[in-house]
């Protein structure tokens, strides 16, 4: 729409210019006022056209350089682009909470500077961020935005604040007893011993493990999400995260040798098995055998 | 066979091999009396009855599965590296006790399913205990003079509960290191001799090397030996005492109606048996229980989410969680807090428990022994205390869990703590109004039937214009329609279908299992008079000692009702 629209202003700039070279003869008040007042809405005209011109530059360098549909691919490998995309993506869902430098707002959200791409990932992954509403703490649901969307936000974040990065290659690269030995000594006594999650005081609690893929496990022990603590490099190294990731999605993956799990809680549930369904199945037993009399 | 020493074949001699053969037997041990009156022993057909035989089949279950379980249970704390089927674990640390409980659960046959059962019948054990007191409480089974048995009956329930802890305890993993470190606590808070015991228990620093094996023998010998002497002993009072019985048509202070051991009463007992077997094993190889191989073997450093003790012990553990951090100084002795919770809570309940029947003689001067059972609503108070008693129970219980409720309903912690400790203050008294009131409104139901009849929502309008509904009376009436009938303990029919309004129900209990017009005939024969249904019941003088302590007069109808020699 804006390149006909350019062109078609363009040639008053022109007429103006030639205007100005025959009016000056004129000199009277009438036709002084009139200059005036045509020059002024000249000058209108011109800034109108100038701010056009303006946009539709910027229009047409942001089709040509930002990412569209078909060049989702070649975000990543452009960071500059995926960080102003970030940037948009933080100005209209996250500035609210965490302020436009990132320095968190009193009351609201905290900062952001040295968080990293790692909680980004992990709060927006797990749909946690954007927050529903201010509450213990923010529950897990389906994520807002898309893995691009993202990535875009992660770069923003990480050229902006800095912070640990995520991992790549195999995150279950690790000794599984290993990681057993550090998730029951490390993760268990908030996550409890199958990863089934816990309660935590106020209304907080430790998430089950059950819907966390490996990097957001990864991220997590990264980043220290909520009540968390942050398992840094060297608190835990790199293997022994992976390792602990191994223990974790290879008990999940596992099946129940002992018949149904009912819930790998402990021994609540196994209570509750036998008063409802034990009692209960031999009250029926013996009641039956009451009615046989 | 020295023929000379026999006499010759004489009348009632036996015939048959079996007769024979038992004919050899009582020659020589005499026990065909006592044999026969055995045989002969009359049980009540309630099936509130059989609750407490549950304990006992879950108990036999304990032992079989138990003790195969100890061929394969090494009960050492020794440092091992385990190297066997369970590859998470592999190259881990741990117990000998843990080890081998691993090999029980992956390489033993039938280990899993055996460990599985074995924990099953424990929670079954206990809870089926716990019903059978609550039977025995509310029908005034334990007055004068059973309070023996009932005390027994506690006894049996504290060293059953100890027993569980025991046998929790041992395959040392997170959860049972958990609870041990718990209980060292525990003992640690009782006032002055509370380190001494601790030591005295645990041989050194927590958790030492020798609690497993004390633990262990315990578990599989002293506290067994102890269950079974005791339930023997229960089962001869209770055979000396005879049984209890609901009061009813034939049944008086002096006899027992319902079944003969054999053959009616000795089916019904077997196939409880195979159900409780068949339930212990169904839920052994079905639902999956104290998955260790999942907690890891124990280390003190390490600690689970959610690490609840089984339920038995919850309550103790949610009178510790709710108990206010309030450290008392008493005489210049500090207790914690620990104390109340986990050892002053359980104390009150047993002692309660314990003194209840010699408490309510001595409140209601009533000394007299008593056989016939008493319906929960005739007594409101001691109803209404147990209610409370068994509100403030469950509000312990949920507390004891109440991390785990809190996580699965999305409440707060802070808020299920708070809900014990008020809950646990408030609710009782509310259960003890509620419960009394419901039996007193029940009581005068009863006496209103028994005064006006039944209603029998059939509506008559008199000439004067005045709406009545005909009631039907229970019995003879006075000059003014009142029935005269008292009430005697037992249930009051309220509606008319059982008083004969109606074709009685077709039986069975999935499925119809007779003709209705069969029914309908038998309705008839019925109808003209002919007891059909009452004469397969026998009525059976017990030879409890009657009024002046004589033996009663009454024998059974087969004998022609000639009296019988005392019998025990």
């Amino acid at each position: 729409m804006s390149t006909p629209n350019a062109s078609s202003v363009a040639p008053p700039e022109g007429g103006r210019r030639g205007l100005f070279r025959r009016r000056p003869a004129a000199g009277t008040p009438a036709a002084a006022a009139r200059d005036r007042r045509r020059s002024k809405q000249h000058r209108r005209l011109a800034n109108v056209a100038g701010l056009m011109a303006a946009l539709v530059l910027t229009g047409v360098g942001y089709s040509a350089l930002a990412p569209g549909a078909s060049a989702a691919d070649d975000s990543t490998g452009n960071p500059s682009n995926a960080v102003e995309a970030g940037r948009e993506l933080y100005t209209r869902s996250c500035i609210t909470c965490h302020g436009d430098n990132l320095q968190g707002v009193e009351g609201r959200g905290p900062s952001l500077i040295g968080v990293g791409e790692a909680a980004v990932y992990f709060q927006v992954h797990t749909g946690r961020m954007p927050l529903v509403r201010q509450e213990a703490q923010a529950p897990e649901r389906p994520p807002i935005f898309s893995e691009e969307e993202i990535e875009q936000l992660m770069a923003y974040i990480q050229e902006n604040g800095g912070g640990p990065t995520l991992p790549s290659g195999d995150l279950r690269a690790g000794d599984l007893a290993e990681g057993g030995e550090l998730f029951r000594l490390n993760c268990a006594q908030c996550h409890n011993f199958a990863g089934k999650g816990g309660a935590l005081s106020s209304g907080k609690r430790a998430p089950s493990l059950e819907e966390a893929n490996d990097m957001v496990i990864y991220s997590a022990m990264l980043s220290g999400p909520e009540n968390m603590p942050v398992f840094g490099d060297n608190q835990l190294t790199p293997e022994e995260k992976r390792s602990i990731i191994n223990y974790v999605q290879t008990l999940k993956a596992q099946h129940d040798p002992g018949g149904a799990s009912i819930g790998r809680v402990g021994p609540v549930a196994e209570g509750l098995v036998i008063w409802v369904v034990g009692i209960g199945a031999l009250l029926f037993g013996i009641f039956w055998m009451g009615t046989k009399a | 066979m020295a023929t000379n020493t026999v006499p010759g074949p004489r009348v009632g001699q036996p015939t048959s091999l079996a007769g024979k053969a038992a004919f050899e037997v009582d020659d020589r041990l005499i026990v065909a009396g006592p044999v026969r009156r055995t045989l002969n022993k009359v049980f009540p057909d309630h099936w509130s009855f059989l609750l407490g035989e549950i304990a006992l089949y879950s108990f036999i279950v304990l032992l079989l599965s138990g003790t195969y379980l100890t061929f394969f249970y090494d009960a050492s704390m020794k440092e091992v590296v385990y190297d066997g089927t369970y590859a998470p674990l592999r190259g881990i640390e741990m117990s000998a006790a843990y080890e081998s409980t691993l090999n029980i659960s992956f390489d033993v046959r039938g280990g899993l399913l055996m460990r599985q059962m074995h924990h099953w019948a424990a929670l079954l054990f206990v809870a089926s205990i716990v019903v059978h007191l609550l039977r025995i409480f509310f029908t005034g089974a334990f007055r004068r003079p059973r309070e023996t048995n009932w005390f027994i009956g506690i006894t049996l329930l504290v060293l059953a509960m100890l027993e569980g802890f025991a046998g929790y305890t041992l395959p040392d993993d997170l959860l049972s290191g958990g609870g041990l470190r718990i209980f060292s606590a525990v003992f640690l808070s009782i006032p002055v001799i509370g380190t001494w015991v601790y030591f005295t228990v645990f041989g050194g620093d927590f958790p030492g090397e020798v609690i497993i094996g004390r633990l262990y023998i315990l578990h599989v010998l002293i506290i067994p030996a102890i269950l079974l002497a005791l339930i023997a002993l229960h089962l001869l009072i209770l055979v000396k005492q005879k049984h209890t019985q609901f009061p009813g048509a034939g049944r008086t202070e002096h006899n027992v109606v319902g079944n003969r051991l054999f053959p009616t009463f000795a089916a019904k007992a077997t196939g409880l048996l195979f159900i409780v077997f068949g339930l212990c094993a169904g839920l052994g190889g079905l639902v999956q229980i104290n998955p260790i191989w999942l907690l890891g073997p124990y280390n003190p450093a390490q600690v689970t989410a959610g690490s609840q003790p089984d339920w038995y012990i919850g309550f103790v553990d949610g009178g510790a969680r709710i108990f206010p951090p309030w450290e008392i100084v008493l005489w210049g002795y500090h207790i914690p807090p620990v104390f109340w919770g986990a050892l002053g809570l359980p104390g009150l309940m047993f002692g309660a428990l314990a003194i209840y029947p010699v408490l309510e003689r001595v409140l209601t001067k009533d000394t007299a022994s008593h056989h016939l059972l008493q319906r929960p609503r005739d007594v409101p108070v001691r109803t209404s205390l147990g209610a409370m008693a068994i509100t403030a129970y469950v509000v312990l219980w949920i507390s004891g869990g109440n991390d785990l409720i809190a996580d699965k309903f999305d409440l707060s912690l802070n808020a299920m703590i708070w809900f014990g400790r008020i809950g646990f203050l408030l609710l009782p008294p509310i259960a003890y109004w509620a419960t009394y009131r419901i039996c007193i409104g029940l009581e005068r139901h009863d006496r209103e039937v028994l005064e006006h009849g039944i209603e029998t929502g059939v509506i008559r309008r008199l000439p004067s214009g005045e709406f009545i509904e005909v009631h039907q009376p229970l019995g003879p009436v006075d000059a003014h329609g009142h029935g005269e009938l008292a009430y005697g303990g037992a249930s009051v029919p309220k509606k008319m279908n059982q008083v004969g309004g109606a074709r009685r129900a077709i039986r069975g209990f999935f499925t119809p299992i007779e003709e209705p017009a069969e029914v309908q005939r038998q309705a008839e024969v019925e109808a003209r008079g002919l007891e059909s249904e009452q004469a397969s019941r026998e009525l059976t003088g017990s030879g409890r000692p009657s009024e002046g302590g004589r033996p009663s007069e009454g024998g059974r109808p087969s004998e022609g009702g000639r009296p019988q020699d005392p019998r025990d």
